[in-house]
């Protein structure tokens, strides 16, 4: 650990010994791990086979990241906490992002079909545009939670679960419509967001994270083991698809094709459900943004602030709580609502703890309370999983059995830690004062006080 | 009354294991006030680290002494994960000291998703079964027709060594400067510094010491179950934490009574009840201690300050 006061100029030989130290240490720590593989053989029996290359690349990974820490010299900066504000280029800027990355939001199905056909779009559209958009929107719903309120939700997943089940089960059960069911699964997870949220409100914030944690395992073993109802592993499968306001995406002459006189192509579902999760995360987007400028919103904040000081000036802390759990599960619940129309199967295995864990980093690796970091994170962590799917490449260099996406909760993993470490106020760190006497400066998020254990 | 003894010995071994992983919870606790979300994928790595020194004695180096290689693994165990341990706190924590309150339990997560993935990717992700070693067993009682109650000699190891190793460690923190300069920077790290104590250093031995305990449950739990698995960090993890919140966290003595407790529930739920809902049964105690008593049995009362 480099300590102490910043050279004045890159000190070569201290950091390749810096760095040579902490290869080594990686390298004897994950020795027996790394090197030497348990491998069942034909009787069974477990053998160790030696893969010493590993270490090596191991060891030189770390080498390497050490190096190029030293380089740039990435530790946290005691800034002197004066009344900087960021360039009012700077804030142009960032108010320039969000209508020119809308506009590509809209415009990218129809470039991706008309550069690509039908066929070639169809991946692009589907596991990039809606896998991301949907983990946007929860990101976003998780935000109002954890970026707003402050409130840890390790448990987000389960309202998630609750969305996509409500779906499944009214539609399979009574027949009822995607549209009439949208609404019934935001109002249902939003319930359980508050039946949930209601018993953990005494709580500190880590012991909230904890109990979230727990609920969220709960819901999804009873959804393991309640076969009546959900069918268990198994799941439910059959969901009616989407439908155009109710011209099916079907061949036939009633069909969404046939109506609008195009030719039939499946295609047309998938651009409907893109722009369907795009108009629901963006209605969570403009909640959001809208409440914050309201009490309520302001309230939020104060509260993620400092309760204590909240609690004082009267601001009644329970209500502020619930409405921020059942807000957030509220968004939950459409986003599974979504989720279950899209795929037309839902299963517990989808709604598992590393589900949340995913959600909680988009939004912490993105900014808490940012927008934009929360959908930039989104994209990199989403995207970048589904990019990994095709690096076959890969496989030439280290091997068949070698699988990229597995390496994708690795790498979040280490993000998370190096985000806390390095860049606690995530990717976006500058917040837009939601109220401002005068003109508005967008502010580094380092001069944000928030409160200190 | 013989499925009532029967569980009750197979609840006091499994509750031995969690009381050793709940000792880290509520020791990291106790000094820093953070949920050491990662202890249970210490704990997951330890048993891994046990199971290929385990193969390597006994098949490259051709060990046949049982006994003797019980105690090598488990002192080699103890030491690689206690060193792993402190250079986590090292990279991960040590930084966020001063950080906003959540910080270190994002880390901590972050550090847990990354270890169970670390382990996934270079072992596999099949459970790994161990040769049965230790496996006799003494009958109790043996009707015909009844019930047969066993002890097995597994069972007997984990309580002994459980046994030793928390007299151990209480001898350690009751009576050395090590356990000392803990307990002091427990109640006002500020003053303990002022003090001369390093707190720095403390911290660092809390985590190693918290380690090594998890690193002797990881060695116990590889024993008793003879299957690892990677994704085997989370669960034992979170009832071991329940055990150290239901013990009162911060306690030691508390940490190993909810230990027991939670594995005499689980055992007991699982036979009189469900199998399939026995974890819905710890998460369930988890939530309900701490919104109810949230200073478990042994706890102080923690008053929050402005």
């Amino acid at each position: 650990m480099a300590a102490g006061a910043a050279p004045d100029r890159f000190d070569f030989v201290r950091a390749s010994k810096d760095a040579a130290l902490a290869a080594i240490i990686a390298a004897g720590l994950s020795f027996p791990i790394l090197a030497l593989r348990a491998e069942p053989d034909i009787d069974n029996r477990l053998t160790l086979q030696g893969r010493w290359s590993w270490l090596f690349i191991a060891a030189l990974i770390v080498f390497v990241g050490r190096f190029l820490l030293a380089i740039f010299d990435i530790r946290p900066r005691r800034k002197p906490a004066t009344d900087e504000a960021l360039p009012a280029s700077a804030y142009r800027a960032a108010r320039l992002i969000g209508p020119a990355g809308l506009a590509l939001l809209f415009v990218f199905p129809l470039a991706v079909f008309a550069a690509l056909g039908p066929q070639g779009s169809l991946k692009w559209i589907d596991n990039y545009g809606i896998q991301i958009l949907i983990y946007v929107m929860l990101g976003w719903g998780l935000n109002i939670v954890v970026g707003l309120a402050g409130l840890l939700d390790l448990g987000y997943v389960a309202f998630y679960a609750v969305g996509a089940y409500s779906y499944a089960l009214l539609s399979t059960t009574f027949g009822l419509s995607f549209w009439i069911c949208l609404p019934l699964a935001g109002i249902l997870a939003a319930f359980w967001g508050i039946l949930l949220g209601f018993p953990v409100l005494r709580l500190r914030g880590d012991y909230l994270a904890i109990v979230t944690m727990a609920f969220g395992e709960i819901i999804r073993i009873v959804l393991v083991n309640w076969s009546v109802v959900t069918n268990g592993d198994a799941g439910i499968s059959g969901i009616p698809r989407a439908s155009f306001f109710g011209l099916p995406f079907t061949a036939g002459p009633n069909g969404f094709a046939a109506t609008f006189g195009l030719k039939f192509s499946p295609i047309h579902r998938v651009i409907f459900l893109y722009y369907l999760i795009l108009c629901l995360a963006l209605l969570t987007n403009f909640v959001t943004v809208r409440l914050r400028r309201l009490p309520i919103g302001r309230a939020w904040e104060a509260l993620r602030e400092d309760e204590i000081a909240c609690r004082s000036l009267g601001l009644d802390t329970v209500k502020l709580k619930l409405a921020a759990f059942a807000l957030g599960a509220m968004f939950g619940g459409f986003a599974g609502a979504f989720f279950a129309v899209r795929q037309g199967f839902v299963s517990p295995s989808s709604f598992t703890f590393i589900e949340s864990a995913t959600i909680l980093a988009i939004v912490v690796l993105g900014g808490r309370g940012s927008q934009l970091g929360v959908a930039l994170a989104a994209a990199v962590i989403i995207g970048g999983s589904e990019i990994l799917r095709e690096l076959d490449f890969l496989k030439q260099i280290f091997g068949e059995d070698f699988d990229p996406t597995q390496y994708r909760m690795l790498i979040v993993g280490i993000a998370m830690v190096m985000m806390m470490n390095w860049r606690p106020r995530g990717l976006v760190a500058t917040r837009a004062p939601t109220i401002a006497l005068g003109e508005r400066h967008a502010i580094a998020g380092a001069l944000v006080k928030e409160v200190h254990g | 009354m013989d499925v009532f003894l029967q569980q009750l010995i197979n609840g006091i071994a499994l509750g031995s294991i969690y009381g050793l992983i709940a000792i880290g919870y509520t020791m990291v606790f106790g000094i820093i006030g953070m949920i050491n979300f990662a202890h249970g994928d210490v704990f997951m790595l330890s048993a891994f680290i046990a199971l290929i020194l385990f193969l390597a004695l006994t098949q490259f180096l051709g060990m046949t002494s049982l006994p003797l290689v019980f105690v090598l693994v488990l002192v080699a165990a103890m030491a690689l994960t206690s060193l792993w341990n402190f250079v986590i706190e090292r990279v991960a924590y040590r930084r966020l000291r001063g950080s906003f309150r959540l910080a270190p339990l994002i880390s901590a997560l972050g550090m847990s998703i990354f270890l169970a993935n670390f382990v996934y990717v270079v072992q596999g992700p099949r459970n790994k079964a161990v040769p049965p070693i230790f496996s006799e067993v003494i009958h109790i009682t043996a009707g015909p027709g009844g019930y047969n109650v066993t002890l097995s000699y597994k069972q007997i190891l984990i309580v002994v060594v459980t046994a030793v190793l928390l007299a151990a460690f209480w001898y350690v923190v009751q009576k050395t400067p090590l356990g000392r300069a803990q307990r002091a920077c427990e109640q006002d790290a500020k003053m303990a510094a002022l003090l001369g104590v390093n707190v720095d250093r403390t911290i660092a031995l809390t985590f190693v010491i918290g380690a090594a305990l998890a690193a002797v449950a990881g060695v116990l739990y590889m024993l008793y179950y003879g299957v690892v698995n990677a994704a085997d960090g989370f669960v034992p993890g979170v009832k071991a934490f329940t055990a150290a919140v239901l013990g009162g966290i911060g306690s030691l003595p508390g940490a190993v009574l909810g230990g027991l407790l939670i594995g005499l529930i689980e055992t007991f739920w699982s036979a009189y009840f469900s199998a399939d809902y026995k974890d819905v049964a710890a998460f369930s105690i988890l939530a309900i201690t701490l919104i109810f008593v949230p200073s478990g049995l042994l706890g102080r009362p923690d008053v929050e300050k402005v």
